[in-house]
């Protein structure tokens, strides 16, 4: 990927992303994660090489909420349905579905701008899990809310990940939130773009929150954090 | 899975807010006193500056009140030529709300268009009423129709840039979540540019009402024939020296126009003041 300035953002990019499959890209700030991500979605054009997505009914969640502020909680999750003409006694069910999957109960009313950071997370996500995406993608959601809120938040989305069988390809640049959620970690370089290492990460679903004190966990983020660092120079 | 965040209490609720009279009292007693000094001020000027000969200049409140609403005549010439006023406003308003969002939506769905149309209407704008008006007259006539052009001339601008400002506010990730689900232009724009222009359009619609009203007066003043308006009221009353009636339906004329900013307001906050953030406090 090369934007029209010269800036060359991507090179040699290369994986393939499977249902089952839930990779975690992470690399220091501004070496192309996100535009990977945008390209991925068909949001941007790569200037050469080919991405094959199934973007039919691709979930999508941006690093911050994006709710409708005129839109109740139920009224934002229904968005992507509506846009999609699913017929609105389906979407009703889809919604509620939703909203359960998230833990959302309750607060099916409420305008956007009365929910925490964390609960605008849960119903973005609420929105895209109404189209039972095949692909889901997350470009770094978590990093604007508190370290407690974003635990849970691994924790709920490794859950669903393993309940809804897509396939799910995360950003971020918490090695911690990546080892916890994926089967498998990419660590990115800057400028250009390039994949440095690949960890397949072999712990078992669920996972559990003590996962993150045990010995085999640390270990592997030590790994990744290495090569993070050997790409940050 | 489970909800870590307490369910947020809405502020509405909570019993130690100061009581209601405490609440009213500190909104209307600021203005009162406010308004008690300009009175005192008023019958000072009158009585205390003023010869009786020069009292026209200022006449004393209780004889424009009693000249001006409590003689029969004058009330319902003055209120007949209100509604003659207010006619030509809501027209004007009409005529400008429709242009005006015509406009700025199709400013808002191409660049191209913006840059062709957008220094045209700041030139509209800057044109001094003054000058136009014999044009005005050579066009239109010197009725109704030349009063609702002068209202629409200048109350127009404001309701074009607020609705073009508020079409374009829609953020950036908004707009990428529609065209993942490829939406169409329609659609987005129902759905998404429209809702999320509303708190601005209302600002542009408050400031246009209080403007359509000023339009209508100036008209009035300009193009005279057919029924009277204010505009024509204030003329006839300057030429005689009426104080009493002059004054009045300056009071007229501007109570019109909180009246109208005043319903847009509650309009305002009937249609945004559930979701919108800063939801306007002063109304």
């Amino acid at each position: 990927m090369i934007f029209p300035d010269g800036t060359e953002a991507l090179q040699n990019i290369s994986f393939d992303l499977s249902r089952g499959e839930f990779i975690t890209i992470v690399g220091p700030s501004g070496c192309g994660k996100s535009t990977l991500l945008k390209i991925a979605s068909g949001l941007l054009e790569p200037t050469n090489g080919n991405v094959t997505v199934d973007r039919e009914r691709l979930g999508y969640v941006f690093q911050d909420a994006t709710l409708l502020p005129w839109r109740t909680v139920s009224k934002n999750v229904e968005l992507l349905a509506e846009l999609h003409g699913t017929g609105i006694q389906e979407r009703k069910k889809l919604v509620q579905e939703s909203i359960e999957l998230v833990g959302l109960e309750g607060f099916e009313d409420h305008y956007p701008k009365s929910l925490s950071g964390g609960m605008k997370m849960r119903c973005s996500l609420a929105r895209s899990l109404t189209l039972k995406p095949p692909v889901f993608l997350f470009d770094e959601p978590f990093g604007a809310v508190d370290e407690i809120t974003r635990e849970h938040l691994n924790e709920e989305t490794q859950q669903l990940f393993k309940q809804e069988g897509f396939a799910g390809l995360f950003i971020t640049h918490s090695i911690s939130e990546a080892v916890f959620m994926s089967t498998k970690v990419l660590v990115m370089s800057a400028r250009p773009g390039r994949i440095v290492a690949e960890f397949d990460i072999p712990f078992e679903y669920p996972r559990k929150p003590d996962l993150r004190f045990e010995a085999d966990f640390a270990e592997l983020c030590g790994k990744v954090s290495v090569e993070l660092r050997g790409s940050h120079s | 899975m489970s909800i870590i965040e307490e369910k947020q209490t809405s502020s509405s609720t909570i019993p130690t807010q100061p009581s209601r009279t405490k609440k009213y009292v500190a909104a209307f007693m600021p203005p009162l006193i406010l308004g008690a000094g300009v009175i005192g001020l008023w019958y000072y000027i009158s009585f205390g500056l003023l010869e009786e000969k020069r009292r026209f200049l200022l006449r004393p409140i209780h004889s424009v009140i009693d000249v001006g609403f409590l003689d029969g005549d004058n009330r319902s010439e003055s209120l007949q030529a209100l509604w003659s006023s207010t006619e030509v406003a809501l027209i004007g308003l009409s005529i400008s709300i429709g242009l005006g969002f015509i406009l700025a939506i199709l400013m808002s769905q191409a660049k191209f268009m913006e840059r062709a149309i957008f220094p045209y209407m700041v030139t509209l704008q800057a044109i001094p009423i003054l000058a136009i008006v014999p044009l005005i007259s050579f066009w239109f006539g010197t009725g109704q129709r030349s009063r609702v052009v002068v209202c629409v001339i200048i109350s127009l601008f404001p309701i074009i840039v607020n609705t073009l400002f508020g079409l374009q506010s829609a953020e950036r990730g908004m707009h990428d979540l529609f065209t993942l689900h490829h939406a169409n232009r329609l659609t987005r724009l129902r759905k998404l540019m429209f809702p999320a222009a509303l708190p601005a359009v209302f600002a542009g619609l408050r400031i246009s009402a209080g403007l359509s009203v000023i339009g209508a007066v100036v008209g009035d003043f300009f193009f005279g024939k057919g029924e009277a308006g204010i505009g024509q009221m204030l003329k006839k009353h300057a030429n005689r020296l009426q104080g009493e009636e002059l004054l009045s339906c300056v009071i007229l004329s501007s109570a019109l126009g909180v009246l109208v900013f005043w319903l847009f307001g509650v309009l305002q906050n009937k249609a945004v003041g559930r979701w919108h953030e800063a939801n306007s406090a002063t109304s």
